[in-house]
């Protein structure tokens, strides 16, 4: 039962919040057992993910379905922009503590390393620099050079900031095709973009022996790649959700949030590439 | 489920076809509910948390090796320590913002309710992630809740649980943070200006803010820990060229806001309870807006007063130390204004009053052995002793855990509709105000004398101290069953609680029925 | 803080009438160099500041409190807002941080200068021990909590240094610039001296340094200052000071020692003899987590009797105590322990709890080391 207070729409009780709390107990729990070997595991983390998949499949059902009826109000337009931009400002600040941990390792720790007593009792003959492997393991590997693979990944998102923009254009200017083709083309880049990206893991670990265990520039490297590829792939998925809903008809030229919201997410990621770019491939 | 009634009453179609029992709390989407909710999940951790802490100064009570183990011991202090932070404090305050913050800037309810109660039943979960894994092979994370690699990085199952715990904690509180802030931001009856906010509102606007710009970071922290531990990472080992201390700084960088989160809140609920009780207008009311502002700001750039032993450069320690000394000016403007509040005010002592006193009081000796820990010179004394001990307990207890007491004996009546029993109450605040300092004051002393913290067997020279602090313990333990007790006799019966249950009570929550309907301002109020 | 130190010390002697171990104490303990003094006094000068403070805030509250209540008929005045007021109330505690940071400041610079040291020690943390090595006269050792675990058991009396006490001090000359470089083998670690003033994060892969100048001879003990894992409370420091004659007749000692322990490394023991040492060393090194009875502690460190490696070929118990085990608490021991000592523990491993494992020599020790 829901009620319609003041103009403020206020769902009725939900079930898909346990739904949810389910889910990711399972999870942690079946991730644990996977990490540690434990039989199990493995199932536990799949039904957790199901769990998980089918929430937010009726989540953001019951949330397009009351929209589609309706049900919202400018207010409430309002709270989803507010939550999205905070949400986002957390987004920023997890990934500012591996942007952090990947200057504290080139500024501080390895130049720390590399010098005066340190070298001197514990680490003779580290000369440091970076990239490094740190100066107590013996991994050689070559790092990622950034003119190559990165540079047309950069080339890539940055196009697919556009397109989704001209999507946008698009939607407001309620010429349908344009939308439609602006959001296929984003998700064809985001695709792309995450094939070279699974690519060039490959060459890493193969050709380059560049690994998770190549000292703190392998383990900056994969995380923060690593987290900004998963936010490709759900910023991608988000797409092809909008994209099926704008088949659907479901957009007007003023009333589109959830479109905007993924085109913010999106070019979120796409900023968060550059600063990758510029911080982890090149400089 | 007929998406399309508009009916002229909200308040008559609510309960019909809702859930009931069980379902009813599970899948509510009502903020009184879902406060309810987090204020019964804090006070079960209390009781959890509280008797680790029991056994902690059971063992410390002489000597010598008796009930605990030093294994066991380390997770207890660890354990102790995350379940009061992360399972008390926090979710109280956040059960407070449920039901306060909508009543009192006149919204129909939460922005996202729906999420309101995602956010916390993620809680449950990961407090039962955390506590089930004591009873796993080699028993729970034993590190202390900072978590410090490598000593992190040797533990076994649970200390992978614990990570997962966290994040999921994480994301609970960035839900949370993000819903009271939507609220806050958007929710507000018309004429309601942000500077006519209540200031219980403003300081949980701005702990949102911490929340959401900390937590994630808390999350980025304990993901390197279990990468360190399972994936081969190294960044806290300085063989791969990473560092044991970068992990600090990390911690830190969340770990000072955290402790605001703890604290503005309160400095929130004693500006509406000490207004109230001096039956006068709180003093300095925008500089108390600007004050809390000033305190989130700075606790950005004070972490490494945490770290002052850990080896860094002169200048690096000098400017942590001005950057957090800096932080006792706007805090003194708070204690300066609710004395002033109360100066020529028309004051009574109810149970509320008497423990917003204490709070300020006591607050203020906590926040000046902050300041003693913050002198660095001084700290590399102090560091990791019985001292810092003291210190936190000073904030946390007598401020935190006291400022929640005061916020339940003033909105008991709005909530459940009856007045407290204010015997019961004088009785509980007397025998918590006393004890609490024969638990914790001692600890200074021990500090200072040399007493490292985190130990479950010392020297003989600090028996005395331990002794009178493990007594004290037990008598403010026992006490708080006296607190169960009130609040379930004001939850059963009791005198009538009037619309506006006192008398110098200002502000919309005090203009809406006691207990307060399930629905209110379903129609928003005009404020003038 | 000494608000009112007379509060706690009568509730305790109302509460405990027993003789106390110790006499009261509510300041830093005696401070024995000129850094420490300074602590100290900075440390009463801030105290006696907050304590102002105190006075003057809460003597206007509880004055309140008592005239400004409703109960004696005081009517509330209205007004909530003075301009000129809060402007002093945040100037004033500026101005006096101000004045409790600059004597901090010039502490701090002191306390970092470690420059122009007379001696230089490296230490080094080891869950839970100290290894300390004086640089310049290869003298270096391990410095072990000494109190019997009859004592912690409390099946024995207790000792007037009761857990601050170990089996080899440090030892340095009064009066001279004793510069500490440390580090740590496993976790962080934290050497710390409350008499001496100096505290100082023991970090693994990093050297910090700090520095102290002992002003009279005497013994003064400490603690590990940073959680460390089961035995932190069981890693203390003891420090002597003495004179430059005895000094220096310690170190020639040690030296000798020193000596004495290369020769064993190339002697052929006999059975009896290894498993006395090989029991000692156990005791100060292993017993903390495989337990003095070899049955370790269930999921945690696991038991030494019994188990198949004690009976099986040296080789692998001997490269297993070398090298440790990575990624558990089982470290590797080849820097710690000499060859004598590890053959010592593995011969008494074998043979101790009914094992029955054959007896190792130090010259097998020598041979698997890489
Ligand atoms: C609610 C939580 C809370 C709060 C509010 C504070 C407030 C402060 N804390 Fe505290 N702190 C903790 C919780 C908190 N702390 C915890 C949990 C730890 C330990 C973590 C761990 O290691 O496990 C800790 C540790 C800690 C340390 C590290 C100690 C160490 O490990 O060596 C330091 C050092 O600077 C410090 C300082 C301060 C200061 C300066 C304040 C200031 O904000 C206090 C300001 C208040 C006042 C000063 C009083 C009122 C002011 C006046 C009346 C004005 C006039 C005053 C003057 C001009 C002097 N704290
Ligand atoms: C808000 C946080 C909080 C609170 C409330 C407390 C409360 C208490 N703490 Fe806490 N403590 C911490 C936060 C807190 N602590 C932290 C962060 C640490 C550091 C951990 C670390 O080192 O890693 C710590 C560490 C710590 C130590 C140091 C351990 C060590 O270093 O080895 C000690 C030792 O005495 C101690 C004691 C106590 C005691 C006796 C209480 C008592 O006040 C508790 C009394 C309460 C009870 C006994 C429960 C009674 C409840 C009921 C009867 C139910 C009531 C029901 C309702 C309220 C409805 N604590
Ligand atoms: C900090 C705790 C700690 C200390 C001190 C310690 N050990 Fe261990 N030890 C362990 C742990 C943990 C293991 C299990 C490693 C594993 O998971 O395989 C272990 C394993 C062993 C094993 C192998 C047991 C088996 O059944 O495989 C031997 C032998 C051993 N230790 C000998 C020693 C000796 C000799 C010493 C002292 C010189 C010592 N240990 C000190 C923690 C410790
Ligand atoms: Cu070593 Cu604590
Ligand atoms: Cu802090």
């Amino acid at each position: 039962m829901s009620t319609h207070t003041g103009g403020y729409y206020l769902p009725a009780a939900s079930h898909w919040p346990v739904v949810g709390s389910f889910a990711l107990l399972c999870a942690a729990l079946g991730a644990t057992l996977l990490i540690h070997d434990l039989s199990g595991g493995g199932w536990l983390l799949a039904l957790g993910a199901a769990a998980l998949l089918v929430m937010l499949v009726g989540w953001f059902g019951n949330v397009i379905r009351e929209n589609q009826g309706g049900l919202y109000d400018a207010r409430v337009d309002r709270s989803f922009r507010w939550g999205m931009s905070w949400f986002i400002f957390s987004e920023v600040m997890f990934f500012a503590a591996f942007f952090g941990a990947l200057f504290y390792a080139r500024v501080i720790a390895v130049p720390d390393l590399a010098g005066g007593e340190q070298v001197a009792l514990l680490w003779p003959g580290y000369v440091g620099g970076w990239p490094t492997a740190g100066p107590g393991l013996e991994a050689a590997f070559t790092p990622m050079a950034a003119w190559g693979l990165p540079a047309i990944n950069t080339l890539l998102l940055l196009s697919s900031g556009v397109t989704v923009t001209w999507a946008h254009w698009g939607l407001k200017r309620g010429r349908r095709g344009q939308l439609l083709l602006g959001l296929a083309l984003t998700v064809a880049l985001g695709v792309a973009f995450l094939g070279l990206q699974a690519y060039e893991y490959r060459h890493a670990y193969v050709d380059l022996g560049l690994t998770l265990g190549a000292g703190v520039y392998g383990a900056t490297f994969f995380l923060l790649t690593g987290f900004h590829g998963l936010h490709v792939s759900i910023g991608a998925l988000m797409l092809m959700v909008i994209l099926g809903r704008a088949l659907a008809g479901h957009f007007k030229p003023d009333n589109h949030f959830a479109f905007e919201a993924v085109s913010w997410y999106w070019h979120f990621v796409d900023v968060v590439w550059l600063l990758l770019f510029v911080f982890v491939y090149w400089l | 489920m007929d998406a399309h009634a508009t009916t002229a009453d909200p308040l008559a179609s609510t309960h019909h076809g809702a859930p009931r029992g069980l379902a009813r709390w599970l899948t509510t989407t009502n903020h009184k509910d879902i406060g309810t909710l987090y204020l019964w999940f804090a006070a079960v951790m209390f009781l959890v948390g509280g008797l680790m802490a029991m056994l902690i100064r059971v063992e410390l009570f002489e000597p010598g090796l008796q009930v605990v183990q030093p294994g066991l011991f380390n997770q207890l202090t660890t354990m102790h320590g995350l379940i009061m932070i992360f399972g008390v404090i926090m979710p109280a305050f956040t059960g407070f913002a449920n039901w306060q913050v909508p009543l009192m800037i006149g919204a129909p309810d939460m922005a996202f309710p729906r999420m309101n109660n995602w956010s916390f039943w993620l809680l449950p979960v990961a407090g039962a992630l955390l506590i089930g894994s004591l009873f796993l092979p080699g028993g729970a994370v034993a590190g202390g809740w900072t978590m410090y690699p490598p000593l992190y990085l040797q533990g076994g199952i649970s200390y992978d649980l614990t990570i997962f715990a966290i994040h999921i904690m994480g994301a609970s509180s960035i839900m949370g943070a993000i819903n009271i802030a939507t609220t806050i931001l958007n929710m507000r009856a018309p004429g309601m200006t942000l500077m006519k906010m209540p200031l219980f509102v403003w300081t949980w606007l701005i702990t949102a803010y911490l929340l959401i710009a900390v937590m994630p970071v808390l999350a980025g922290a304990v993901t390197m820990l279990l990468t360190d531990r399972n994936f081969g990472t190294h960044f806290f080992d300085a063989a791969g060229g990473g560092d044991p201390v970068m992990f600090q700084h990390i911690f830190w960088f969340f770990g000072h806001p955290e402790v605001y989160i703890l604290i503005l809140p309160a400095f929130g609920i004693i500006s509406s309870v000490i207004p109230t009780f001096a039956r006068k207008p709180l003093f300095g009311y925008a500089s108390m807006v600007y004050a809390t502002a000033s305190i989130a700001i700075l606790s950005f750039i004070v972490w490494g007063h945490h770290m002052f032993t850990v080896g860094m450069p002169a200048a690096a320690q000098l400017f942590f130390m001005y950057a957090t000394l800096l932080i006792a000016v706007p805090t003194g403007v708070k204690v300066f204004n609710w004395v002033a509040t109360m100066w020529r005010g028309s004051m009574t002592f109810e149970t509320a009053m008497l423990f917003a006193v204490a709070f300020v009081c006591l607050f203020t000796i906590g926040g000046f052995s902050g300041l003693v820990l913050a002198m660095a010179p001084v700290d590399i004394q102090l560091q990791d002793t019985y001292y810092v001990v003291a210190h936190f307990h000073y904030v946390l207890v007598t401020g935190a855990l006291f400022s929640i007491y005061a916020g339940i004996y003033y909105w008991l009546p709005k909530w459940t509709g009856h007045m407290v029993d204010e015997t019961l109450g004088r009785w509980h605040f007397w025998l918590s105000a006393i004890s609490v300092n024969v638990l914790f004051f001692p600890m200074h002393f021990l500090g200072l004398a040399g007493m490292p913290r985190r130990i479950p067997d010392y020297a003989l020279q600090f028996a005395d101290f331990n002794r009178i602090a493990s007594l004290g313990g037990f008598v403010f333990g026992a006490s708080q069953i006296l607190l169960l007790w009130v609040i379930l006799k004001c939850i059963r019966g009791g005198r009538r609680a009037e619309a506006k249950a006192w008398e110098g009570a200002e502000g919309l929550e005090w203009t809406v029925p006691s207990p307060a309907p399930y629905h209110t301002f379903a129609q928003p109020p005009e404020v003038k | 803080m000494r608000m009112l130190p007379g509060l706690p010390s009568s509730i305790g002697f109302m509460l405990f009438s027993q003789a106390a171990a110790a006499e009261w104490r509510f300041n830093l303990p005696p401070p024995q160099t000129e850094i420490a003094t300074r602590i100290h006094d900075i440390h009463t000068f801030i105290l006696l500041v907050c304590l102002a403070i105190f006075v003057v805030v809460f003597g206007a509250m509880f004055w309140a409190l008592f005239r400004h209540r409703k109960s004696v008929g005081h009517q509330a005045h209205h007004f909530h807002e003075n301009t000129t007021v809060e402007v002093i109330w945040t100037v004033i505690p500026v101005l006096i941080l101000v004045g409790m940071a600059w004597p901090a400041t010039r502490l701090v610079l002191a306390q970092k200068d470690t420059a122009d040291a007379d001696l230089t020690v490296k230490v080094t943390g080891y869950q839970w021990k100290w290894e300390y090595d004086y640089l310049r006269d290869e003298v270096k050792f391990m410095s072990v909590l000494a109190t019997p675990r009859e004592q912690i058991d409390n099946r024995a009396r207790k000792g007037p240094h009761y857990l601050l006490e170990v089996d080899e001090p440090l030892v340095v000359p009064v009066g001279r610039k004793v510069r500490l470089l440390l580090t740590a083998n496993d976790v962080i670690h934290a050497w710390w001296v409350p008499e001496l003033g100096v505290k100082q994060d023991a970090i693994p892969g990093f050297i910090r340094d700090t520095w102290f100048r002992a002003e009279r001879p005497g013994v003064f003990r400490g603690q590990c200052a940073e959680l460390c894992g089961v035995d932190h409370a069981f890693m203390p420091i003891v420090v002597e000071v003495r004179d430059e004659a005895g000094y220096q007749a310690w170190l020639d000692e040690k030296k000798s020692g020193m000596a004495r322990a290369a020769a064993d490394a190339e002697r052929t023991f006999d059975a009896a003899e290894l498993k006395a040492r090989g029991e000692k060393v156990y005791a100060a090194n292993c017993a903390a987590c495989h337990q003095a009875d070899g049955k370790g502690l269930p999921d945690i460190f696991p038991a030494l009797a019994g188990a198949a490696i004690a009976s099986g070929p040296a080789e692998a118990h001997i490269d297993l105590v070398l090298e440790g085990k990575a990624g558990t608490a089982m470290a590797a021991f080849k820097d710690q322990l000499n060859d004598a000592d590890i053959a010592a523990v593995v011969t008494w491993e074998r043979t101790a709890w009914g094992n029955q494992g054959s007896v190792t020599q130090p010259a097998d020790v020598r041979a698997r080391r890489k």
